[in-house]
């Protein structure tokens, strides 16, 4: 074992190499892994009967069904945006393009309540938007419109950002070669282009629908958090936290951990097979 | 004459898609971003600035904003302290784990934020195992200041690392082991040619860092306990006076927010151009 140590110090040129990873690996104990850990140890605690019948009351459920399936229909609504608006920042120039390439990264630098504020004060029915819609008797705000609309305003950057870059580098030498094929421009599209931003646009829709499961700020006031109807995951982790039921909240965190894990895992194996493709 | 005509068909079609498009894309920033900039600027200024200047100069909101100000500053100064160390680890040396190591760090992007607190609570709070060690030494982190900023440390850990380690990355080590067989010291190194290389990288990495921090809701409400005055910080703030119905203040307060965001905002593509025109 020492000698093995001794064998690969001598091939390390560049000093640093102990104190850099010793201080790497104690910060991400200290800040990441012990306190992940505790959500084990506290999980652990729990009986497999007394998890299920956690996760499976109804509230419970009702929470997951919002929070996945809001986040789905977010997640996808960003893909076909992410990918037009990708799109017109590469491939067009027209005035204003910086401004609004820049704008894009709003929701990443405003704080997510004061999105979920002003995201209410638009959509409620005495809102801009919302009064236009209240006339014909729809309400976004307080349901589960309203939720997708914000999960909407959290991912978008997280799709654009992914898409981007990858245009950029697309040669447009084979859409050239295409339309003298004779492809149109929608069959070039769907044929030659979209099969080389696929793989990011899965990562952003990943990325974005990760983000919308987990998103707590911006959603909870334009949810109105109705018991059994706009109550996402995250709140309910909130209340049993105030109402000090440290189990329950524990262990309704731990199947949300699962399925984000689950979802960045899919990603990951994505991407290795796109880079694997075009390598 | 047929192809002719066919290609200014074509030419047609995609003028028709280009401004659908921009006019799609311009439809969907207008509504999804700046109109609610708008609306909290409009709802702000409702009651008059004299309102607008009392929200604002609020006792409390000052004691948030400093807060706000204090855990930034100290999560971002963390972050770039880690970022820097690991950066170094992670790129200059080969080490078995790495792959681990980097899906380790990236775990609080994946975490939900109340979760996030959550795993805080688990741990030093009433039921967490170090409770006993830090009541035995008088600490509290659980509903005080610490608890707030390590909240805050977790969910921007990964934000300076991640974007210093792929320029670090793609610089190779060539030139730090030429200097080291040189006989210059680490720190000379990481002075003289590795922070010249990367110092774009660990700007965007900061600003990015601060724009999360200084907008973490989920993970500090939870760690909170929202004592006005101690530990609240200015987003939730904002959620308290807005739960009060105190709808102008809390937009008042908000826009505080909105203006540190547009200059982050600002600063970030600021970055982003001047890396571009450096070549990283």
């Amino acid at each position: 074992m020492v000698n093995k140590f001794k064998r690969t110090k001598r091939r390390r040129v560049i000093p640093g190499f102990p104190l850099s990873l010793g201080i790497t690996l104690a910060m991400v104990s200290m800040i990441v892994l012990i306190p992940m850990a505790s959500i084990i140890i506290c999980a652990s605690d729990l009986s497999l009967y007394d998890f299920v019948k956690i996760v499976m009351a109804k509230d419970v459920r009702s929470g997951y069904m919002v929070s996945f399936s809001c986040a789905l229909i977010a997640a996808l609504i960003n893909c076909i945006f992410g990918v037009i608006l990708a799109w017109v920042f590469v491939r067009y120039e027209f005035p204003g393009k910086r401004i609004l390439d820049g704008l894009i990264e709003l929701p990443f630098a405003l704080p997510t309540a004061v999105a979920g504020i002003s995201l209410t004060a638009l959509y409620s029915d005495q809102g801009w938007i919302g009064s236009i819609f209240a006339k014909f008797g729809i309400k976004i705000a307080y349901t589960k419109v309203g939720i997708t609309i914000a999960m909407v305003f959290i991912g978008i950057p997280f799709v654009v950002r992914a898409i981007q870059p990858v245009l950029e580098k697309f040669d447009p030498q084979y859409e050239e070669a295409a339309a003298m094929l004779g492809a149109n421009g929608r069959k070039t599209f769907i044929k030659v282009i979209f099969p080389e931003i696929l793989p990011a646009m899965l990562t952003g829709f990943g990325l974005a629908l990760a983000r919308g499961i987990g998103e707590y700020g911006s959603v909870i006031f334009i949810a109105g958090n109705i018991p059994y109807k706009t109550q996402i995951a995250p709140l309910l982790i909130m209340s049993k936290l105030e109402q000090l039921k440290y189990t329950d909240a524990t262990a309704i965190a731990l199947v949300m951990l699962v399925v984000s894990f689950l979802i960045l895992l899919l990603l990951n194996i994505i991407q290795v097979h796109a880079t694997k493709r075009t390598t | 004459m047929n192809i002719e005509q066919e290609s200014v068909n074509l030419k047609k079609g995609t003028k028709v898609t280009k401004v659908v498009l921009i006019g799609v894309s311009l439809v969907f920033v207008l509504i999804m971003l700046v109109i609610p900039m708008l609306v909290l600027i409009v709802y702000a200024l409702k009651d008059g600035g004299t309102k607008y200047i009392e929200a604002i100069t609020d006792p409390y909101t000052i004691k948030a904003l400093r807060l706000t100000i204090v855990a930034t500053v100290t999560a971002v100064a963390i972050n770039t302290f880690f970022g820097l160390f690991a950066a170094w680890a992670v790129s200059k040396f080969h080490f078995r784990g790495k792959q681990l190591l980097l899906t380790i760090i990236d775990i609080p992007f994946a975490v939900s934020p109340v979760i996030a607190g959550l795993i805080f609570i688990l741990t030093f709070g009433r039921i967490g195992w170090a409770h006993d060690f830090l009541n035995a030494h008088n600490i509290k982190v659980v509903f005080a200041v610490p608890g707030v900023i390590i909240a805050t440390i977790f969910v921007t850990f990964p934000f300076i690392s991640r974007e210093i380690i792929p320029v670090l990355n793609a610089q190779g080590r060539d030139e730090e082991e030429a200097a080291a067989l040189m006989g210059a010291s680490g720190f000379h190194i990481f002075r003289k040619i590795t922070l010249p290389h990367m110092k774009w990288a660990l700007l965007y990495g900061i600003v990015l860092c601060s724009a999360r921090a200084m907008g973490e809701f989920g993970a500090v409400s939870v760690l909170s306990g929202h004592l006005r005055g101690k530990t609240n910080t200015l987003p939730l703030h904002v959620e308290i006076i807005y739960n009060e119905f105190k709808l102008s203040a809390a937009f008042a307060v908000s826009s505080i927010l909105v203006v540190l965001a547009v200059i982050i905002l600002i600063l970030r593509n600021i970055v982003e151009y001047k890396a571009k025109k450096g070549g990283r």
